[in-house]
């Protein structure tokens, strides 16, 4: 076992870093994109905010259509485009591109359920004060909202490792490219299952990182 | 002084169209403590989401100093708002947000300096009698110090009327004279207008000078607190106050 581990830690190493460099990036770029649409729907919808139904019907239309692609399908139909953004054709970066566009509208999707968990009165009250919308949105809607975005956050983060595993299948690296590469390919079926721990231990970390970052900021329970 | 001129709100069902309001009409003189009381289902909750422009009347006005608001859209509505505070039976406050924090939030949104949000926070903050709860959350208040604070945000802009959605009904009834009686010294203090929705009579009965009874969308009595008190005319009144029922 020290053998193996001696043998393959520089791979495992480096599959690490590539998994974690893919899943941080994407993560953050996924909400660059996907908060934003997630208010938008949020606040567009009937009985919001601001309704606005051909915005919003649109912005569902496109959002369900993106989530229905099997990741596998959408990453390999986005590949020659992916490589051309990332100016590479393999490695991390060279993912990034298709991870973001699968991510982006699941994270507008998570985002627009922690909104709908706050009340509707808080919002009236916000009204009834004279809360313009962007304000309602930058001053309750968010702020109120942030204990669920951030367990929303760690879906996110953990459904885009999966997702980054998956990427691996296309030369984008990382602790699935291994397990695929060593424990299908190859019949070392030991170098897959240390993957596969070291995959879980990553998961466990975020999770138990929000949920407890979560809990330690949400002011309801005192 | 608020006028409300011949008040009218459908709602459009599944199941058909729904006339909530059919005509209110009243006034209400500077310095009132106007109660509007009424059964579930009369048109209470319909009357109060139209005085506090959450609601659009189908037809009618509501007139404050003579203008007509109900009409208002847009950025003239946000600024005609401030004029109008509320509070809520469920406090609707700001769960992340400190006391102190929940009453500078309508003074943000205003843009009231930092400096100026800081004393009139603190003088709010006195009023109502929080003194050393300013960095509590709400989670860590009673429901009577909860409605405190909706009362102390509603008044941050000084509003010229306090319009209140049942404000005592989740409380007890200790709970519920002190902060009568808070509204009560708001009303004389600061020269308040207050309307006040409510089911209960006892609230009607401990600060109310005039009250108007809403039935079935309308108005089946509008007088002074004291007349109706003692000899309600309409079935709705009567039912209310418990004399001479005719259930």
């Amino acid at each position: 076992m020290a053998d193996l581990f001696a043998r393959y830690a520089p791979l495992l190493v480096q599959g690490l870093e590539e998994t974690l460099y893919m899943t941080v990036l994407s993560t953050i770029l996924a909400y660059v994109f996907g908060l934003p649409l997630g208010v938008l729907v949020y606040v567009t919808k009937e009985g919001g905010i601001h309704p606005y139904q051909p915005l919003n019907q649109v912005l569902g239309w496109i959002i369900n259509l993106i989530r229905s692609v099997p990741f596998l399908i959408l990453i390999v139909t986005l590949n020659p485009l992916s490589k051309l953004i990332a100016g590479t054709s393999i490695g991390p970066r060279s993912s990034i591109f298709a991870l973001v566009v699968a991510a982006a509208p699941f994270v507008a999707r998570m985002v627009e359920s922690s909104l709908e968990e706050l009340s509707t009165g808080v919002v009236e009250a916000a009204k009834t004060m004279g809360a313009s919308d962007l304000q309602i949105i930058t001053k309750v809607l968010i702020p109120e909202s942030v204990p669920s975005l951030i367990r929303g956050l760690s879906i996110s983060a953990i459904t885009l490792i999966g997702y980054s595993a998956m990427a691996g299948v296309v030369g984008a690296g990382g602790l699935g490219d291994i397990a695929i590469r060593y424990g299908v390919h190859r019949y070392e079926e030991n170098v897959m299952y240390i993957t596969v721990i070291l995959i879980v231990v990553v998961v466990q970390v975020i999770q138990s990182a929000f949920n407890l970052t979560a809990r330690q900021i949400d002011k309801r329970n005192r | 002084m608020i006028q409300i001129e011949n008040l009218k709100k459908n709602f459009h069902t599944k199941t058909g169209d729904v006339e909530a309001l059919q005509g209110i009409s009243a006034r209400i003189e500077d310095g009132d403590i106007f109660g509007i009381i009424g059964l579930s289902g009369a048109g209470k909750s319909t009357l109060l989401r139209c005085i506090a422009l959450l609601e659009i009347p189908s037809e009618g006005s509501i007139k404050i100093d003579g203008k007509d608001l109900s009409a208002l859209k847009g950025r003239e509505l946000t600024a005609h708002r401030r004029q109008i505070g509320v509070i809520f039976q469920g406090y609707n406050l700001l769960m992340q947000r400190t006391v102190a924090k929940n009453i500078a939030f309508p003074l943000e949104i205003a843009g009231v300096s930092k400096p100026e949000i800081t004393e009139r926070v603190a003088r709010l903050i006195r009023l109502v009698g929080l003194e050393g709860k300013e960095s509590s959350y709400p989670s860590q208040l009673s429901g009577g110090q909860c409605q405190r604070v909706a009362i102390a945000r509603a008044l941050a802009n000084n509003p010229k009327v306090l319009l209140c959605d049942e404000p005592t009904s989740a409380l007890d009834s200790f709970t519920t004279k002190a902060i009568l009686d808070l509204l009560r010294d708001i009303n004389r203090q600061l020269g308040v207008t207050i309307i006040i929705i409510t089911h209960e009579i006892g609230v009607v009965r401990q600060i109310c000078n005039r009250v108007a009874v809403i039935e079935s969308g309308r108005f089946a009595e509008n007088g002074p607190a004291a007349e109706v008190l003692a000899a309600p005319k309409s079935v709705a009144a009567r039912q209310l106050i418990g004399v001479g029922g005719a259930l």
